[in-house]
């Protein structure tokens, strides 16, 4: 079944590589009908899938790819990966959706690098095994690539290069930590392998230098990737210059695969270490929070605005993460989610500004909902979201992860400042609301526009469908990963009772903040 | 030298049939265009390329034997197997690049393909050789050939230049060769590979007179695979040499040129492991780090090539040092292999490089800067796809086998101890992504200039149609897409071939 879902977008593209070029129409409905078979059947996957269940991976592939080198081809699903492959096929098929009008040129190539990377996004949740999982890394970027440098924005070379350049200075390293791992994964006569249990199973007993240096070598490829303070600085020009289905897919998807290795990689792996480096990494968090917010407030650019949110909002991900807790963690992943519905949304909605505006330039538009109401309806209730209104999606998922931060030992302060993140949000965002679409309706050109179409339409009911679901009901995406995430709260747990005097060492760099404020 | 000499039985001639089977037809191919000079080239062409292909089939199906033949001068065991069908692959593939290529250019004179035939008995020599003489034999078979095909295009200076300059410092490398031959022999009595490790082993401490003997080895064979700082002579003999013979040099004598130094070195000299361990790597670092670094600020595709065959050079030699300081006799075998795939994925990637390279033509012109490519992939949607893919395979990105390859060098040398020198190969490694990525970059997301630099309208490149050029360019781009995904039977083959030479070794 997971085989199943990985490659039909592949199929999906080797059959649009053999149709005609002209027919644009005919192109664009294979490619969303290969995105919606896709989806149907992941969400097919969603309901065999037994949350409740302790055999935490289920649906479990597992056979020789290149035996020769211990590579095996091995997939299943935790409840985590399941959540993200089911907005990843979302996202994919909406983004694809929301191109029909954007996209006019080399439209054949443009939809098969979108079914491409969907495969490769696939694939990397769904890998059990350390090369095939760097494998779909890898396979991800370039089509992702392509997408920004063939239909991007005036900068779009630069933006491209940069993106790759930053992506793959962090994996090679993360490679060589894997091949580390496949070394010593050789104990007691058993072949060397990249098998992600043996990993699981030896890794932790690793001297603690070496573990230091490994989570160093996985976390710089997952920290450029979230993008976590300092690393930061390829999203906005990524972001900006990408086409709308471009952006949507990386902040929706690609930046969670980041936050994602941090979870299933670096804590599984070295629990111990990770202990040692939460502190760190929620300081990094919160400071991403604050900065990314503060640097918001100052945009003109609607995209950039919400670009800069992105790494706000994913220093909350971290934040709840390296609380190491159940409310923590769990609020993480569920803000993983939000994140891409929310943003996802916003980007969309940024993209059919574009689409009639042709500005991304806040001073340009202006008291817009006079004349498009079902746009300005969307937009509120998505900017709502982002902004963590109760009775929204956003709401559980920050509340969740401010209550795991401040039980975390010693974190009250930090977590103090990270909550004021929230505040400066609702002033980001309510400012971007107030400047685009309240106020004087004054620019002639803005006086003509027209409200969405019934495909836009379309393609923002189910993402809005859902921030309510999810804000009113969070438990049935909740109970599918509770148990996911206990067992690596768990494993962590039993970490820390080996060196809870250890971790007390750590605490100077809080005690030193502490002392300057 | 064994002075109670005889002559060897006839069969020992039967591990060396691929190798005969090359050297008549070369002699065949030249007779018969002295003989009938109306013969037409193209004709000529397909009567080397069966005869390749017939040697490539008797190769593959000839039982490898680990035993030494023709008073231990050579060996017909599998890792000799593996290269010979590598340089019996690349010459085929050659060949189907030259035919048209030579037609336009106007230099399609019969003898090429004789030369190319002979440069290819040379590497088959030099991978099957097992004494320090019949290496040098199969060197300088292989060296003159390519002087003189560097200086086929004998009316344009550049050619001239390049032949000269490669002959000139060519022959430097090949006298540093033979005097390091020369002091091996003067320490251990023996030009014989097998017996020069037996005398290392037996002797204790290595004398002054071995190291440096093994030191202008190491001159000598760092010139050929093109290793920094004996690689001047590349970038501007790749560029002048006509493109068929460019793509030719760069993975043929390259990979001929491993051949021989890592079998010298982890079967002759392994009990200079550590020391020359030491200095491979250091070399391997430089080669890796001026390869990639130059290569990223070159404007001519050829000498982008250039570059960036160097720093694969500075790859391979990440695997010879795990080769030659394996610790444990597992772990050699790995490197080895891993080599002896990255060769055959080098061998696959670059030759499909070049054959697009060749395929474009503007105005009677090759198409040589990197910004003449500009929105040529949009334009031929097929060349550009081969291209990136070729890209991304020299680059070591999945899914393509120069991703595995890559992946099998750094492996070996993690699992044999090297891991900070595979730490410099994947930090270098970023920076080929940014100059092969240049070439993509141009070819989808720069539009065309419409205007050449003297202010007229520059004619459009458009790209030749050649049944040979593209099915040299498919073959090259179905290697690369297939190994990188099931490179099964292939791996098994590098795997056994150095396993099975070092039992009969241990035999001897």
């Amino acid at each position: 079944m997971l085989s199943l879902i990985l490659f039909i977008p592949v199929l999906g593209a080797m059959l649009l590589a053999f149709m005609p070029r002209q027919g644009e129409n005919g192109l664009k409905t294979a490619a969303f009908g290969v995105s919606v078979v896709t989806f149907a059947v992941s969400v097919a996957l969603w309901l065999g899938f037994n949350g409740g269940d302790d055999a935490r991976y289920q649906f479990v592939q597992n056979m020789e790819w290149v035996p020769q080198l211990g590579i095996r081809y091995h997939l299943a699903v935790d409840g985590i990966s399941l959540v993200l492959i089911l907005l990843t096929t979302l996202l994919s098929a909406i983004a694809i959706l929301a191109s029909w009008t954007a996209v006019h040129e080399r439209v054949k190539e443009y939809l098969i690098f979108l079914l491409l990377l969907e495969t490769g996004m696939l694939g990397v949740f769904m890998a059990r095994d350390l090369l095939l999982f760097y494998v779909f890394w890898e396979i991800m970027l370039l089509p992702m690539y392509f997408l920004i440098g063939i239909w991007g924005g005036p900068r779009r070379i630069y933006a491209t290069i940069k993106f790759v350049l930053y992506t793959l200075v962090g994996s090679l390293l993360m490679l060589v930590a894997i091949l580390y791992l496949y070394q010593v994964s050789a104990t007691g006569g058993a072949p060397a392998t990249f098998d992600l249990d043996t990993a699981f199973r030896v890794a932790p007993t690793l001297s603690s230098p070496t573990q230091l240096w490994l989570f160093l070598a996985f976390g710089l490829a997952f920290a450029i990737k979230v993008p976590m303070f300092p690393f930061h600085t390829w999203l906005p020009d990524a972001h900006v210059e990408a086409p709308t289905a471009g952006s949507v897919i990386l902040a929706g998807v690609m930046l969670k695969m980041g936050t994602y290795g941090f979870l299933r990689f670096c804590m599984m792996l070295f629990p111990a270490t990770s202990i040692r480096l939460a502190p760190y990494l929620i300081l990094l968090g919160v400071i991403g929070i604050v900065y990314g917010a503060l640097v918001a407030l100052v945009q003109t650019d609607v995209k950039k605005l919400v670009a800069y949110s992105s790494v706000s909002h994913l220093g909350f991900v971290l934040l709840g993460m390296f609380a190491l807790n159940q409310q923590g963690m769990q609020g993480a992943v569920l803000q993983m989610i939000n994140h891409g519905l929310s943003t996802g949304g916003l980007f969309l909605m940024v993209g059919m500004i574009y689409a009639r505006r042709h500005t991304r330039e806040m001073k340009e538009v202006g008291g817009l909902w006079k004349v498009v109401p079902i746009f300005t309806l969307f937009f509120l209730i998505v900017t709502l979201s982002s902004i963590g209104l109760p009775g929204l999606n956003g709401f559980v998922g920050e509340f969740l992860i401010l209550l795991g931060a401040f039980e975390a030992p010693s974190m009250r302060i930090l977590t103090a400042v990270g909550a004021t993140g929230v505040i400066l949000g609702a002033a980001y965002m309510l400012w971007l609301f107030q400047r685009v679409l309240q106020g004087p309706l004054d620019n002639p050109e803005n006086q003509k526009l027209t409200d969405l179409s019934l495909r836009e339409i379309a393609v923002m009911v189910p993402l809005v469908a859902l921030i309510f679901l999810i804000g009113i009901y969070p438990n049935f995406l909740l109970r599918q990963f509770d148990q996911s995430v206990s067992g690596i709260v768990a494993r962590v747990a039993s970490a820390r009772q080996g060196i809870n005097t250890e971790a007390r060492r750590n605490l100077p760099v809080l005690e030193a903040l502490k002392g300057a404020r | 030298m064994p002075t109670d000499f005889q002559m060897p039985p006839a069969s020992d001639l039967i591990p060396l049939a691929p190798q005969l089977i090359v050297a008549v037809l070369g002699m065949v191919v030249l007779l018969a265009d002295a003989i009938s000079p109306k013969m037409s080239k193209r004709a000529l062409a397909n009567l080397t390329l069966i005869g390749l292909v017939a040697a490539l089939v008797v190769q593959l199906g000839l039982k490898a034997s680990p035993a030494t033949v023709m008073q231990n001068m050579v060996i017909g065991d599998q890792y000799a197997s593996f290269f010979n069908a590598v340089f019996l692959i690349g010459t085929i593939l050659s060949v189907l690049l030259s035919v048209d290529f030579l037609a336009i250019e106007q230099i399609g004179h019969g003898e090429y393909y004789a030369l190319l035939l002979l440069t290819t008995v040379g590497m088959m020599i030099m991978a099957a050789a097992t004494d320090l003489i019949i290496v040098f034999l199969g060197l300088e078979v292989l060296s003159i050939s390519l002087y003189i095909l560097a200086g086929y295009a004998r009316d344009r200076l550049a050619s001239e230049e390049a032949a000269m300059k490669y002959f000139l410092l060519g022959s430097f490398a090949s006298a540093f060769f033979l005097y390091g031959v020369a002091l091996i022999y003067g320490a251990t009595q023996s030009t014989n590979l097998i017996k020069i490790a037996s005398q290392v082993a037996a002797g204790g401490a290595p004398s002054p007179l071995l190291i440096a003997g093994a030191a202008l080895l190491v001159v000598g064979f760092g010139f050929k695979v093109a290793v920094v700082p004996f690689h001047i002579w590349t970038p501007d003999v790749y560029e002048g040499a006509p493109t068929s013979v460019t793509a030719f040099m760069s993975v043929g004598a390259k990979a001929a040129g491993f051949a021989a130094f890592l079998r010298v070195f982890s079967m002759a000299l392994p009990g200079l492991g550590a020391e020359s361990a030491r200095v491979v790597a250091l070399l391997s670092a430089l080669t890796m780090v001026v390869g990639n670094f130059v290569a990223a600020v070159q404007t001519n595709i050829k000498r982008l090539l250039a570059y960036s065959s160097i720093a694969h050079a500075g790859y391979m030699m990440v695997g010879m040092v795990a080769a030659i300081y394996p610790n444990g006799d597992a772990n050699r075998n790995e490197a080895i292999a891993a080599v002896l795939f990255y060769t055959l994925a080098y061998t696959v990637t670059n030759l499909g490089a070049f054959a697009v390279v060749m395929a474009f033509r503007r105005d009677g012109h090759e198409l040589l800067e990197l910004d003449d490519y500009a929105g040529l992939g949009l334009k031929y949607p097929a060349l550009g796809a081969a291209m990136t893919l070729f890209m991304i395979s020299l680059a070591g990105l999945p899914p393509t086998v120069g991703f595995l390859g890559k992946l099998y060098l750094f492996r070996a040398a993690v699992i044999a101890g090297h891991t900070p020198l595979v730490v410099v190969g994947v930090l270098t490694s970023v920076v080929s992504v940014y100059f092969y990525l240049a070439v993509i970059v141009r070819m989808y997301m720069v539009a065309p200039a419409t205007e050449s630099a003297d202010g007229e309208t520059a004619k459009p490149a458009v790209a030749t149609s050649s049944g040979h050029l593209a099915l040299g360019l498919g073959l090259a781009a179905l290697a690369t897409l297939l190994l990188g995904i099931w490179p099964g039977r292939v791996l098994d083959q590098a795997q056994n071939a150095w396993q099975a030479f070092s039992q009969a070794v241990a035999r001897l």
